[in-house]
């Protein structure tokens, strides 16, 4: 592939040959204009070819059975798992496949909780679990910013077990308050789960100062990176975090795919989610020992076609290059910075500069619901995420019922920037507001 | 443009000019709905009188164009009209939404309601516009069994 121009920038015009969907036309004819990358990607054809092939050649059940195809299949499925662990700066034994990033950040909790259940019913844990049990006074903190996924399951893991949770607040210019991050942060602090991009308002937040304040007091340290792996580099090594969610789906993969990072001997550690076939070391009548890691978190018969998809979409975007995906990203946003902000009654949430700023563009209009705006956009062919896009508690936080949201990816061009800065000129239009 | 068929002038007129909104004494029942997805809600107060005449529907929420025209209509439509009638109404109304644009309006029963007959191309806007008629169903369901309760 020579996906490049000169300058080293992105040849978007040719790359967008491989998003057969990029062709197709919309409402009224339109061509589509696809800026809801944030909620999924769209794929290209070499993630397509990469399941097909799988499915027309190599397909059996993954770890169960010793014919041919049973071992090309296991080959393949572990092939992409060393694959996609590259991608992040990982090993294989460090990468657990999930549905998607939610049920990787559910695994997560359900450790804690699990390991706390057992422990209060003095069934264990082993010694090695007790990092995951939660005792009364223990803290769990999350910030402002997350999305439903990494909200809720710890919510539901304090309903468990009795810890607290507490939240890091946002500056009103949508970074993370660092004032808040000193005072949440404390010798009770257990866990701090927190995304590392918001999905809202593109905000990438201090990997390290979090690891630093949460180091300081031994906390286990959550990262949602469902928002940065499919947009810029991302090298566990480097951030220094316990563990790492993301999804498939969102970074050119199949659906039905999500990933948990951690290291071996931390996996191995928690104690099992779902539980069933292929998790298992030896199984008796009435109990049984656990795999290790990976195995031990994967359950029954596993996604074999989209790990080679997925693989296959770590493939393709390290060809294009991560870097000049990200500077690609960074243009665009400004861009739509600049556009959107000229607009009168329209206000964006989060960072106005680029500034460790991803490509999510949340905004609202004046007089305007969210979903007429979008709407109006559909109606030119312009997809868009309208509503607060599963991080309720930051829209009340900015005080917005729901939003508008534009996200880029390497596909997008300059000119749909124009084409919805059009279009929502053309909505404030048509309801006669402001 | 499509949306056109979407947005019908009627729409965009309660929309803007709201027949019936704010909170109102009395009411037998107030019910609060959330759309999920969108996070608008309604509060709705339904007052029934003793011989089942919808005498008052008072709503106050916030939301889109379509939910908020729908209560809108929806007071305008059933204020008036006997419990029984009103629930024709509703039903008509919750017919047309689910029809996928397949289903040939009553005018007669749906009076301007029949405006919303091009939100049900939008499968992800019938939501919007149920919004309040459903919380004014369960306004209704929840007077009558107060009313049973007491009764029995
Ligand atoms: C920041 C963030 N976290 C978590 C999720 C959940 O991802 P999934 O729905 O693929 O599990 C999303 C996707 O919307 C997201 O943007």
């Amino acid at each position: 592939m020579s996906l490049t121009v000169a300058d080293g920038r992105l040849d978007v015009s040719s790359l967008r040959h491989d998003f057969p969907i990029l062709g197709r036309t919309v409402r009224n004819g339109n061509p589509l204009v696809y800026l809801d990358s944030g909620a999924t990607s769209q794929k290209p054809v070499q993630v397509l070819d990469a399941e097909r092939e799988f499915y027309e050649k190599h397909n059996a059940a993954v770890h169960r059975g010793a014919h041919l195809l049973a071992e090309e299949a296991t080959d393949a499925y572990e092939a992409s798992r060393s694959t996609i662990a590259a991608f992040i700066g990982a090993s294989a034994d460090e990468i657990v496949f999930t549905k998607n990033a939610t049920e990787a950040l559910n695994l997560v909790a359900f450790a804690f909780g699990t390991a706390t259940a057992l422990w209060e019913h003095g069934s264990g844990p082993g010694p090695d679990e007790d990092r995951f049990v939660l005792r009364p006074g223990d803290e769990i903190a999350v910030t402002e910013f997350e999305h439903h996924a990494n909200l809720v399951p710890w919510q539901e893991l304090c309903r468990r077990t009795g810890a607290v949770l507490r939240v890091i607040t946002i500056t009103e210019g949508g970074r993370l308050d660092s004032a808040s991050l000193a005072a949440v942060i404390c010798e009770r602090t257990r866990v701090v789960a927190f995304t590392h991009q918001s999905n809202v308002l593109g905000t990438v937040l201090p990997v390290d100062q979090v690891v630093a304040a949460a180091r300081a007091v031994g906390a286990l340290v959550v990262l949602d990176a469902c928002q940065s792996v499919p947009h810029q580099k991302v090298n566990v090594a480097e951030l220094g975090v316990d563990l790492l969610a993301f999804s498939g789906h969102k970074m050119l993969g199949p659906t039905g795919i999500g990933v948990l990072w951690g290291r071996n001997s931390l996996l191995n550690s928690m104690p099992p989610f779902l539980t069933g076939g292929s998790m298992i070391e030896t199984v008796w009548q009435y109990e049984s020992t656990f795999a290790m890691a990976p195995q031990r978190f994967e359950a029954g018969v596993p996604m074999a076609a989209q790990a080679v998809g997925l693989a296959a979409a770590c493939d393709y975007l390290e060809s294009v290059g991560l870097d000049r995906i990200t500077n690609h990203e960074q243009e665009l946003t400004a861009l739509a910075l600049a556009e959107l902000g000229a607009i009168p009654g329209l206000r964006v949430l989060g960072p106005t500069d680029t500034d460790a700023r991803g490509g999510a563009v949340a905004f609202t209009v004046d007089g305007i619901h969210p979903h007429d705006v979008g709407q109006l956009l559909d109606d030119r062919g312009i997809a868009v995420r309208v509503g607060h896009h599963c991080a309720w508690p930051l829209h009340r936080r900015l005080d917005a019922v729901a939003s508008t949201r534009a996200s880029f990816y390497l596909y997008n061009e300059a000119s749909e920037v124009h084409a919805l800065a059009d279009g929502v000129r053309a909505a404030i239009k048509y309801f006669g507001a402001s | 443009m499509e949306v056109d068929s979407l947005y019908q002038e009627l729409i965009l007129d309660h929309y803007k000019r709201p027949h019936g909104r704010g909170l109102r004494e009395p009411f037998g029942a107030e019910v609060h709905h959330v759309n999920p997805t969108c996070g608008d809600e309604i509060t709705l107060r339904v007052d029934l009188s003793d011989d089942d005449v919808v005498r008052d529907v008072s709503y106050d929420g916030q939301g889109c164009s379509i939910s908020q025209a729908s209560a809108s209509i929806l007071y305008e439509q059933v204020v008036g009209q006997s419990r029984k009638d009103a629930e024709g109404i509703l039903a008509a109304f919750l017919e047309l939404m689910h029809g996928r644009g397949q289903v040939e309006p009553n005018e007669e029963i749906l009076g301007d309601a029949i405006a919303f007959a091009g939100v049900a191309k939008y499968p992800a806007r019938v939501k919007c516009a149920l919004l309040s008629w459903l919380a004014w169903e369960d306004a209704v369901l929840r007077i009558r069994a107060e009313r049973n309760g007491s009764n029995g």
